[in-house]
């Protein structure tokens, strides 16, 4: 995949400014509005985190590969380490800080906690993230659908048993629509 | 990991993006999915002065099936076309490719043009593409050219799209009815990509001898391939396990494959003949005879 071996110049045209502008931008966060002036280049996650403060989203390997920084944009997952905060700019997203609510956590995140789903948590909040779009797509998966609807979120503690059983039990109970979206 | 400077536009239609793309002569990147694009330049491989960030442009985003083909804008997200179920009933091949391509969050963001584009020859769309011999609609500001499949990959990540010009939509072929299908894949773990991919299609006619065949690979040389003269092997003949194998092993013959970090030459040309003749199975078990009028 990464087999060239160019490495060009920034190339500006001649005339322009070289250091890009900040853009202003707008969006819905976990239902709040948030306004903010960003350079170009700084990727979603890091504006949750660094700029927003919220930093349940992790960061982990920055290329799309290990899922960590999950969050649902639009409703649907995506990486957030794979797209620009001023792409997002009039876009409606949702953290790991929306799952709970005053009512307490989220079924999924229940499930996580009984069945022992975690343990060093770093790659929990993209998988609840992933899980919560699995069930919403389909609502009884089996264990190959969960398997391949928890692809791409990596964990190197658990070995994956016990996330598995965590959604097969949310989807046993169906109380997978509990806390959803809107 | 941070991607270098660089600036930033959302055109608000497809004449300015392509009119931008003129005037930054190359030293502009065109922004869609961004999830083979965005990894590329945080490794600082692509450094890019200005992104055109086309997500804005709805009219580069649809599926239509008419006149027996299935047209697919290329903002198209790959998850719609996943989650389609009129391209499952008119075209399964390419919903069992694409549920082969990475992760649902990453198929959610990526879109078909920006796979085609990319040009990865492990990549699954672009092996689908050839499999149905694919039209791309690639447009400049100067005009709108078509260019068939063939024509289009020219090697590792490279294709014949020019610097000014956005690929709009791409056209497949909808194979004739009672097609029987197969896409399968050797990968190391769910969602990477393929070591050796294989797209196949069977048509038999009401006497039960072949048709109509497409046989094309993916991750055994520099850009996806057709296996033709395998296919000639095919066709007007009676599908059996000894046609079929001898078949797998005529197509090994035209790949190319190298040796990388993932596997050496000969395994992907082992993996090639094992694959080639096993969806060449699945695909005839698929198939329903004599129901060649489309």
């Amino acid at each position: 995949m990464f087999a060239a071996h160019w490495r060009p110049p920034i190339l500006v045209l001649k005339g322009e400014k070289q250091v890009p502008e900040k853009i202003s931008i707008t969006l819905t966060l976990n239902g709040k509005p948030v306004a903010a002036d960003v350079e170009p280049r700084v990727s979603l996650v890091d504006f949750l985190r660094y700029h927003v403060g919220l930093t349940g989203t992790h960061v982990g390997c920055e290329h799309g590969v290990c899922g960590a920084c999950t969050v649902l944009l639009d409703g649907e997952t995506v990486r957030s380490c794979l797209l620009f905060a001023v792409q997002v700019n009039g876009m409606d997203v949702q953290t790991i800080e929306s799952l709970a609510t005053e009512d307490g956590l989220h079924p999924l995140q229940q499930a996580f906690q009984k069945h022992h789903a975690l343990q060093c948590g770093f790659c929990t909040p993209g998988m609840l993230l992933a899980a919560k779009e699995l069930l919403e797509r389909n609502p009884s998966p089996n264990e190959d659908e969960i398997r391949a609807g928890i692809s791409g979120n990596l964990c190197m503690c658990t070995g994956y048993v016990n996330i598995v059983r965590a959604v097969q039990a949310v989807a046993q109970s169906g109380s997978s629509q509990v806390g959803k979206s809107s | 990991m941070k991607p270098a400077p660089f600036h930033y536009i959302a055109p608000s239609s497809l004449d300015e993006a392509l009119t931008l793309l003129g005037k930054y002569n190359g030293q502009a990147k065109v922004l869609a999915g961004g999830q083979s694009l965005v990894p590329l330049m945080n490794f600082r491989l692509l450094r890019p002065g200005y992104l055109l960030d086309i997500n804005g442009l709805k009219e580069l985003s649809g599926i239509q099936l008419a006149d027996g083909k299935l047209t697919l804008g290329s903002l198209t997200r790959q998850s719609e076309v996943e989650h389609s179920a009129e391209v499952e009933r008119q075209l399964p091949i390419l919903t069992e490719a694409i549920r082969l391509v990475a992760h649902p969050a990453i198929r959610n963001r990526g879109t078909v043009g920006g796979s085609l584009v990319h040009a990865d020859p492990a990549a699954e769309l672009p092996v689908v593409a050839v499999a149905l011999d694919a039209e791309l609609e690639l447009k400049s500001k100067n005009g709108i050219r078509s260019v068939p499949i063939p024509e289009f990959f020219l090697g590792y990540l490279a294709t014949s799209i020019g610097l000014d010009e956005i690929l709009v939509k791409t056209s497949m072929a909808l194979p004739p009815a009672g097609t029987g299908w197969s896409f399968s894949e050797y990968a190391r773990r769910h969602g990477d990509f393929a070591i050796v991919a294989v797209a196949v299609l069977l048509t038999l006619d009401p006497e039960g001898k072949i048709v109509f065949v497409r046989i094309a690979l993916g991750g055994v040389g520099p850009a996806p391939m057709r296996a033709c003269a395998a296919e000639k092997l095919l066709m007007g003949k009676a599908p059996s396990d000894a046609l079929f194998r001898e078949t797998a092993a005529a197509a090994v013959t035209e790949t190319d494959p190298e040796n990388d970090i993932h596997a050496s030459a000969s395994y992907r040309r082992q993996l090639s003949a094992v694959y080639v003749r096993r969806a060449l199975e699945t695909a005839h078990s698929r198939t329903q005879r004599g129901k060649t009028s489309a």
